[in-house]
């Protein structure tokens, strides 16, 4: 058999024909509402959240610190064992610089872009990473394996939720020298 | 084992469009007609039905499978219903597998079907709700954020630029251009990907498939019923599947391990010790163009971190030594996201038979694979296939 010889089916419609009543639509806009429970280990970790730190929990077996925590290890299949403390502070795995919204419309000239990233959390077991968001830095200036720190919100309006951290910012300011390089990248770029 | 040999006999495929008029049981009727036509049978020889088909929320219905039983031909037959996000499309020759190998039935329809355009304007809303809800929904992510994420990690391991990557969209828009089922085919540059919008760097535009309607189906058969049936059945030889936890940001990100299990579960089926050389064709799923290059890594077609010189070389063109998505792939073609598995699964049927028309690749190649991947990242669904 050869695709070729058939009259293959699917007819393609534009927007336009919806727009102008070309074809027939029905629409539904759907209004549901969830409330999920944060369950035991989660609940644990949004507590501490609201208490500006990050908790982790560990396993003896595969002596993993994990986060988020969880109240079995899936690699061991058995409890796991203790509440651990780690830092506010981590190591960017990956990033994105993002122009776009959750719903695929794009972002306002005068909004910057979003730049989610991958941190793996200091004081969990290397690898160990939680999506979150970075700013207050330059894009220019991310790099894999930048070390960056939580910027909390302040006590009175934390919720028990990941987003009492607002974001992460570089540990330290970009010094001199590598501001000098940025520079003469740019520069070059320029001249190019 | 004890399984029997099970055997793709007939396709059937529509167009890839990015809205479809047809409803989604219209769709899954056309593709699943044609495919019983290909091969001359009727539904009464049908013994059992599958279907695969992705998140129910992109058309708003939810038991989708109930929904499009009828245009799948499983009315008052045994039927099933399988779902893997992204990786379904191939999950589902592996699931119609399982009926056909352990004996339950002799023919086997397998079905899919996407129709993403209900999810208006775009189905990308629908993704936010494959995230956590408890620690990753409130910072509102996009599932471009994950692939973005992902090809950043990939190219900062290995060194590998854009510009690298833009030619597997170049090859494979170009490559749509001979498919009849093709939405997005077109001869690009690699400039033209760099200066596409940018999405959420490093994802520009062109990197990144399209959202499609369409539907796919083919006919499987046990080796007695096959053989009566066609001179060139093309043999299921290998499956493989496996999954990876949905934590996923506490994973290696440039490298697929889940890929790779279910590769090595599927040639040691099909008693393949040497992929790179016994692999003739192939079609890694391609849903943005640095996933071909991350896949056939984790196929073992090359070596980690290779896959993107071994593409500049030319060795993954339709005339290279591995032709890769000679299809035109997701890119090209199209992708919904069920039957875009499926669509890989049909070309190579087809190459294999040595039916794909302009879209044939030289040397008679005996043996093919097919593969996609889904889910949160997480997971791999492998078919290897041989004449």
């Amino acid at each position: 058999m050869k695709l070729e010889d058939y009259e293959l089916g699917g007819t393609p419609l534009r927007s336009s024909d919806i727009k102008k009543g070309n074809v027939l639509t029905t629409s539904w806009e759907p209004n549901l509402a969830y409330a999920w429970d944060d369950g035991v280990a989660i609940g644990r970790y949004l507590a501490e959240l609201k208490n500006g730190r990050i908790i982790g929990r560990t396993c003896y077996k595969c002596n993993r610190i994990m986060i988020p925590p969880r109240m079995f290890c899936e690699l061991c299949f058995r409890p796991s064992d203790e509440w651990v403390y780690c830092k506010d502070t981590g190591i960017v795995n990956t990033f994105s610089i993002c122009h776009i919204n959750w719903d695929a419309s794009r972002r306002g000239p005068n909004e910057p872009p979003l730049i989610p990233a991958v941190i793996e959390i200091d004081g969990a077991s290397k690898g160990m990473g939680i999506l979150h968001m970075l700013s207050e830095v330059d894009p220019d200036d991310i790099k894999v394996g930048l070390k960056v720190k939580a910027v909390w919100k302040n006590p009175g309006e934390r919720t028990g939720s990941i987003t009492d951290i607002l974001y992460f910012k570089p540990l330290r300011a970009p010094t001199k020298r590598a501001k000098a390089t940025k520079k003469r990248a740019k520069a070059t770029r320029k001249r190019k | 084992m004890g399984y029997r040999k099970v055997a793709i006999v007939g396709a059937g495929i529509t167009k890839f469009v990015r809205r479809a008029q047809e409803t989604a049981k219209e769709l899954a009727w056309q593709a699943t007609k044609m495919a019983l036509d290909s091969c001359e049978l009727t539904l009464d020889d049908v013994d059992c039905v599958t279907l695969g088909t992705a998140p129910d929320a992109f058309d708003g219905v939810h038991m989708k499978g109930e929904y499009l039983a009828d245009g799948a031909g499983a009315f008052r037959k045994p039927y099933m219903r399988h779902y893997v996000g992204g990786g379904t499309g191939i999950f589902s020759p592996i699931h119609g597998w399982f009926h056909v190998a352990s004996g339950m039935a002799d023919i086997c329809l397998v079905v899919t079907e996407e129709k993403m355009s209900s999810c208006y304007p775009h189905p990308q809303g629908a993704f936010i709700t494959i995230f956590d809800h408890t620690t990753e929904q409130p910072l509102k992510p996009t599932l471009i954020w994950i692939f973005a994420l992902e090809m950043n990690r990939y190219m900062s391991t290995y060194g590998i630029s854009k510009r690298d990557i833009a030619l597997v969209s170049v090859k494979n828009k170009k490559n749509a251009l001979d498919h009849p089922s093709a939405q997005l085919g077109g001869e690009i540059t690699v400039d033209d990907v760099l200066n596409s919008e940018v999405l959420a760097w490093p994802v520009n535009r062109l990197d990144v498939s399209p959202a499609s309607d369409g539907a796919a189906a083919i006919v499987l058969a046990s080796e007695r019923v096959a053989r009566r049936l066609t001179d060139k059945p093309v043999w299921i030889d290998g499956v493989g599947f496996s999954l990876d936890t949905a934590y996923w940001a506490t994973r290696d990100l440039c490298y697929p391990t889940y890929v790779e299990n279910a590769a090595r579960m599927a040639y040691d089926m099909a008693g393949i010790t040497e992929p790179h050389k016994e692999i003739h064709v192939a079609e890694p799923y391609d849903p943005f163009d640095y996933k071909e290059l991350h896949h056939m890594e984790g196929l073992m077609l090359c070596p980690k971190g290779e896959a993107a010189r071994m593409t500049a070389d030319g060795v993954t063109q339709r005339d290279g030594n591995l032709p890769t998505c000679p299809s035109g792939g997701a890119l090209g073609v199209g992708n919904p996201i069920a039957a875009t598995g499926l669509m890989k699964i049909i070309e190579i049927f087809l190459q294999l038979r040595g039916d794909a028309g302009k879209r044939q690749v030289p040397g008679k190649p005996r043996c093919g694979l097919a593969q996609a991947w889904g889910d949160l990242m997480q997971v791999g669904t492998v078919v290897v296939m041989r004449i």
